[in-house]
């Protein structure tokens, strides 16, 4: 029992980052109906960030977090300028190839800055572990499943309540019919694009302490945050946190009850199931559950 | 006030609009009437910022349209009501009508705003009743009325409809335009485009009729609507029975 409990926490805190990335994913997605494959980069980025921000120049973790969000957003809004604006014939495939080469291209630059060695950072504080029920729950995974679901909070209202949030709903549903509206649409995709890698970042930063942060992280990461992103549907909010736990925990008693190997092969199985018997993920089926 | 001067379109090859010429006055209901594939929408989105390109002249208000975007043209004040309705079916009435204030709110008009919105359910009622509900889940005529609403909540000099009349209910149809007429009565200047030429006539100072992109007949809507030419032109032999049964 302690045991499931044990493997209970470490897939909540798993299943927490895979939201905030599959959050990412599903921003971008219903704002653009595109699935950037270099999501995971800006991950790493997040994580690479704060190693030299907070770990190697000293400076203090708020003031660090917050300049690895701009740091990271700037670089996916010059993406979406550069590469992805520019494009002349902007169909699908194209683009979903353009994201493959961005991820290839932000890899190469992130191992240039920072070698290919492996970063470790200390917890955001350092308090003593919680025990509960006999099983113990690392200071770190606190602050990840708080700041996440603090993250999922805020988008949800961003999205309900500001103008500015709903005007991105607005262009997610159409965009000839934000247009027509005076909705700037092209500048909400970019917006789109800032916010969903500066999300991206916080995933990044969040993870770092308990992982080794390198210039490869993001691959692996940004597979389970898509995976994360369709098993819950994707373009839903609550999809993404759901579908992120849902995976964490998986995956996290597979490896526990069953077999370590399996740790990566569950996301994969669960988004062959999903996409077998409900395409349109857990909750994100109608249209209606957009954000 | 709204000037269109040999207008050209394409859709890559095909000539959609083969030189149009029209204008609207100041406080005019204009009826641009053609049949299915005339070119009517096309003309439309031309003057409302939607197509990525033209050739000719639109002006309004004695500046050039060239080159502006669909919201730079909202912010002019040409408010288009699209075919189709395009409203957001997720969100809320209120929201709908609200983001039709966007340019508005980006310009701290909130006071301004709010009046308006109480403005635009005044004009229809049905909208108060629904203000919380998914806009979706409203009937055609409720969503026409929401579309129109939002166009009105960016506050147009302008409004342009495209075919509001299109799947409505007679009885919707009379509602609507009498609405038009109303707005027409508070200084609003309206280009309406339909194939219901019997109703968009009704109420409209003048029309042109289009047909396969070209302007084929002009003039007093009164005269339009009694010319017989206009059976023939566009409403053609098919629509002959339509037409006669519709009085
Ligand atoms: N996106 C497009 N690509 C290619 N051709 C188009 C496109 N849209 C319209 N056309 C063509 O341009 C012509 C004019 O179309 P338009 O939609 O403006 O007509 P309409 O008068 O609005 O017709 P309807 O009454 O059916 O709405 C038609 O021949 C149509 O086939
Ligand atoms: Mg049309």
């Amino acid at each position: 029992m302690q045991e499931v409990l044990q493997y209970l926490f470490s897939g909540l805190t798993n299943g927490a980052i895979y939201a905030v990335i599959a959050v990412g994913f599903s921003m971008l997605y219903s704002a653009t109906d595109l699935i950037n494959f270099a999501h995971g980069e800006f991950v790493m980025l997040g994580s690479l960030f704060l190693v030299t921000l907070w770990g190697a120049w000293q400076i203090p973790l708020p003031i660090a977090f917050l300049l690895t969000v701009a740091c990271v957003a700037l670089t996916g809004l010059l993406f979406e300028r550069f590469a992805i604006r520019t494009v002349r014939k902007p169909q699908p495939i194209v683009l979903v190839i353009i994201t493959v080469g961005a991820s290839i291209f932000l890899r190469g630059v992130a191992m240039i800055l920072w070698g290919k060695d492996a970063y470790s950072l200390p917890p955001f504080s350092n308090q003593p572990p919680l025990e509960l029920a006999g099983a113990t729950l690392l200071i770190q995974s606190v602050w990840i499943i708080v700041i996440s679901l603090l993250l999922v909070f805020g988008l949800h209202l961003f999205y309900r309540r500001t103008l500015t949030g709903k005007a991105m709903q607005a262009t997610a549903i159409s965009k000839r019919a934000a247009w027509i509206t005076g909705i700037p649409a092209g500048l909400m995709v970019l917006l789109a694009f800032v916010m969903s890698t500066g999300v991206g970042a916080v995933a990044g930063m969040i993870i770092a302490p308990v992982t080794m942060c390198s210039y490869d992280m993001g691959t692996l990461l940004g597979l389970k945050g898509f995976c994360a992103a369709m098993l819950g549907g994707i373009g839903s909010l609550w999809g993404a946190l759901l579908g992120g736990i849902l995976l964490g925990v998986l995956e996290a008693l597979g490896v526990g009850l069953i077999s370590s190997a399996l740790k990566d092969g569950v996301a994969f199985i669960l988004l062959l199931l999903i996409l077998y018997f409900r395409p349109g993920g857990l909750i994100g089926a109608a249209e209606s559950a957009r954000f | 006030m709204l000037r269109i001067k040999n207008l050209r379109c394409y859709y890559g090859r095909i000539m959609a609009i083969k030189g149009v010429s029209l204008s609207v006055m100041e406080g005019e209901i204009i009826s641009l009437i053609g049949a299915n594939g005339a070119g009517k929408s096309t003309l439309l989105e031309a003057a409302c910022g939607l197509l990525p390109s033209w050739k000719g002249e639109i002006d309004f208000q004695g500046n050039s349209l060239k080159g502006c975007d669909g919201p730079a043209i909202v912010r002019k004040g040409i408010s288009l009501v699209p075919e189709g309705r395009l409203i957001f079916p997720p969100m809320s009435v209120t929201d709908n009508l609200k983001l039709g204030a966007y340019t508005r709110y980006r310009k701290r008009q909130h006071a301004e705003v709010a009046r308006d919105l109480e403005m635009v359910i005044d004009l229809f009622p049905i909208l108060r009743e629904r203000a919380n509900q998914p806009a979706g889940t409203l009937s055609g005529g409720e969503q026409q009325m929401l579309a129109i609403g939002r166009a009105l909540m960016a506050r147009p000099r302008l409004l342009a409809l495209d075919e509001p009349s299109m799947g409505l209910a007679p009885l919707m149809v009379e509602k609507i335009l009498d609405t038009l007429q109303l707005l027409k009565k508070e200084g609003l200047t309206i280009l309406l485009v339909e194939q219901n030429a019997q109703a968009a006539l009704k109420i409209a100072d003048r029309g042109y009729v289009l047909e396969t992109g070209k302007i084929v007949l002009q003039g007093n809507a009164s005269d339009l609507l009694s010319d017989v030419e206009v059976k023939r032109a566009y409403l053609g032999k098919d629509y002959e029975e339509f037409y006669e049964g519709r009085d």
